[in-house]
């Protein structure tokens, strides 16, 4: 029993890293209807420029901060130089930029910070947390973080001007700018906040797989299983699917024979398909009530 | 009386196709105008036009200032606030926040609070669903959230696109008194593109007939409805 509580504990942490991606990937999907398969490499690079701070002597949170109104303002770039001219392009097309992106930002981080592993620090320490063996204090901050952040996203979208704009921008645009939403910001806006969103997933989840330029990839995956899962036009959706698939992932490591961690993507990947299968708009994916 | 919007020699394209072939026709401050013809005469594309949601050259001035080449999101800051065809509901959200989304470019928080309440009595089914998601409402309650949200603005002129397709005849009237209303007690102009010819000259004052994109027949909607003429040739009652 303790092995049990001890892995979904341990599965609620890392389902809130994923938890993060998802929401990441779920809201610039809403924004654009394309899922940003470089959203990893993002997180993964704004993880080494935190890093970078902290070696020239900036303290965590400091560099946490800064990290975040880095990426916000990079992920805005982003959408600026390389998406908003590909906004009326095939998807193909997107699926071609997303890549360039990855490959771009993947092999950045290898010239400027080389291709070696390096230690992450966590502000929350490794002690066991409150006395318990079950869960570590820097697994109870990832979780902790991670609902702060949830729950300062869920005030932004339902109870601010801007928020309601951002929703409705991404629902049905045409009306959205007749009402005189300035649309495309709301889609740079999105992408902005979803690029810190990643960010904060990538310097919490460092300190356990380690920082390397290939460390976001399979959270990543993990992180579209969560999206897949929770239906990718929802970002409560997303959010659950998050934790679903991290407790998954470790109770079946822990129970499946077999299944150690060389099988672990795998699992993942078939999660994304059997849900693809079985119930394609995921567990909240929208049923939009619609009357003529 | 002053004009309001002036449209001058508008030719709009959809791609190759010209929809529209030098179109003029003005709009005064306070008047209930409507647009009237058969399908694919252009009616659409003309609010289209004015709000560029379409490509188009000519001049388009509201209150004197020049409108061409403005994004369709700073065009509604003037004062004009467009009801689409279809509605342009967001479905997935609350009557509300559909109130509220109409107000989006006002900053009078107070004002706005007011201005909903105002709505609420002016369409009161609205008040009963508040919270219920938009897409679930009939098509005439929609069509009423449209215009509440168009009104939510403050809108100097509110364009409407066939309001009453789709919807049962007493939905309509309904409708239209309140359009009426709208116009005589708030002083919002209107200019309303119909196809139901008979209905949206009772309620105008100015009426403008168009076929294959040009304007064919102006003038004073009881002169045009009482042209048997008129009424046999272009608007088929």
């Amino acid at each position: 029993m303790e092995l049990f509580t001890n892995q979904v504990l341990a599965g609620i942490a890392t389902g809130a890293i994923y938890a993060c991606m998802a929401l990441a990937v779920v809201m610039i999907y809403q924004a654009i209807d394309h899922l940003n398969f470089a959203q990893g490499e993002m997180a993964m690079f704004s993880t080494f420029i935190s890093w970078q701070l902290m070696q020239w002597g900036v303290s965590y949170w400091a560099a946490f901060l800064i990290t975040l109104a880095f990426s916000f303002v990079a992920g805005i770039a982003i959408e600026r130089i390389l998406f908003k001219p590909l906004a009326k392009a095939p998807i193909l097309t997107n699926v071609a930029g997303f890549i360039a992106l990855f490959a771009i930002i993947n092999s950045s981080a290898g010239l400027i910070w080389d291709f070696t592993i390096k230690q992450y620090p966590t502000p929350f320490g490794s002690a066991p947390f409150l006395g318990s063996q079950l869960i570590s204090t820097h697994q109870a901050g990832m979780v902790g973080v991670t609902v702060l952040l949830l729950l300062g996203l869920y005030f932004f979208f339902q109870y601010t001007r801007i928020g309601l704009a951002m929703r409705a921008a991404a629902s049905v645009p045409e009306s959205a700018r007749l009402v005189g939403i300035n649309t495309s910001w709301m889609i740079a806006l999105g992408w902005g906040m979803a690029t810190a969103i990643g960010s904060i997933a990538g310097m919490l989840i460092a300190p356990v797989v380690f920082l390397e330029p290939n460390m976001m990839g399979g959270v990543l995956i993990y992180g579209f299983a969560a999206a897949v899962l929770g239906g990718l036009t929802s970002p409560f959706g997303a959010v659950v699917g998050g934790f679903l698939v991290g407790i998954f992932e470790n109770l079946a490591g822990t129970y499946i024979p077999g299944v150690g961690n060389e099988l672990k993507l795998p699992i993942a990947l078939a999660l994304i398909i059997s849900v693809l299968v079985v119930k394609p708009a995921g567990l909240f994916g929208r049923h939009i009530v619609k009357r003529v | 009386m002053t004009t309001l919007l002036n449209v001058k020699d508008l030719r709009a394209y959809y791609g190759q196709v010209q929809a529209l072939h030098g179109l003029s026709f003005s709009l005064n401050e306070g008047s209930l105008t409507t647009l009237l013809g058969a399908n694919g005469a252009g009616k659409t594309t003309t609010l289209r036009a004015i709000c560029n949601m379409v490509r188009s050259t000519g001049a388009i001035e509201f209150d004197g200032k020049p409108l061409n080449n403005r994004s369709t999101e700073s065009i509604v800051r003037f004062g004009i606030a467009h009801v689409p065809q279809g509605r342009g509901t967001f479905t997935t959200m609350t009557v509300e926040e559909n109130l509220q989304l109409g107000a989006i470019t006002r900053k009078d928080s107070a004002g706005i609070v007011s201005d909903i309440e105002r709505m609420y009595a002016h369409f009161p089914v609205l008040k009963q669903r508040h919270t219920q998601q938009a897409g679930t409402l009939s098509g005439g309650e929609q069509q009423m959230l449209a215009v509440a949200r168009a009104l939510m603005l403050r809108p100097r002129l509110m364009l409407l696109d066939e309001p009453s397709f789709g919807l049962a005849p007493l939905v309509v009237r309904d409708l239209f008194g309140i359009l009426g209303k709208i116009n005589r007690e708030d002083k919002v102009s209107i200019l309303v593109v119909e196809q139901n010819a008979q209905l949206a000259l009772e309620l105008a004052d100015q009426a403008y007939v168009i076929e294959t994109g040009r304007i064919v027949m102006s003038g004073n909607a009881k002169d045009i409805a009482n042209n048997e003429e008129i009424r046999k040739s272009y608007l088929g009652y």
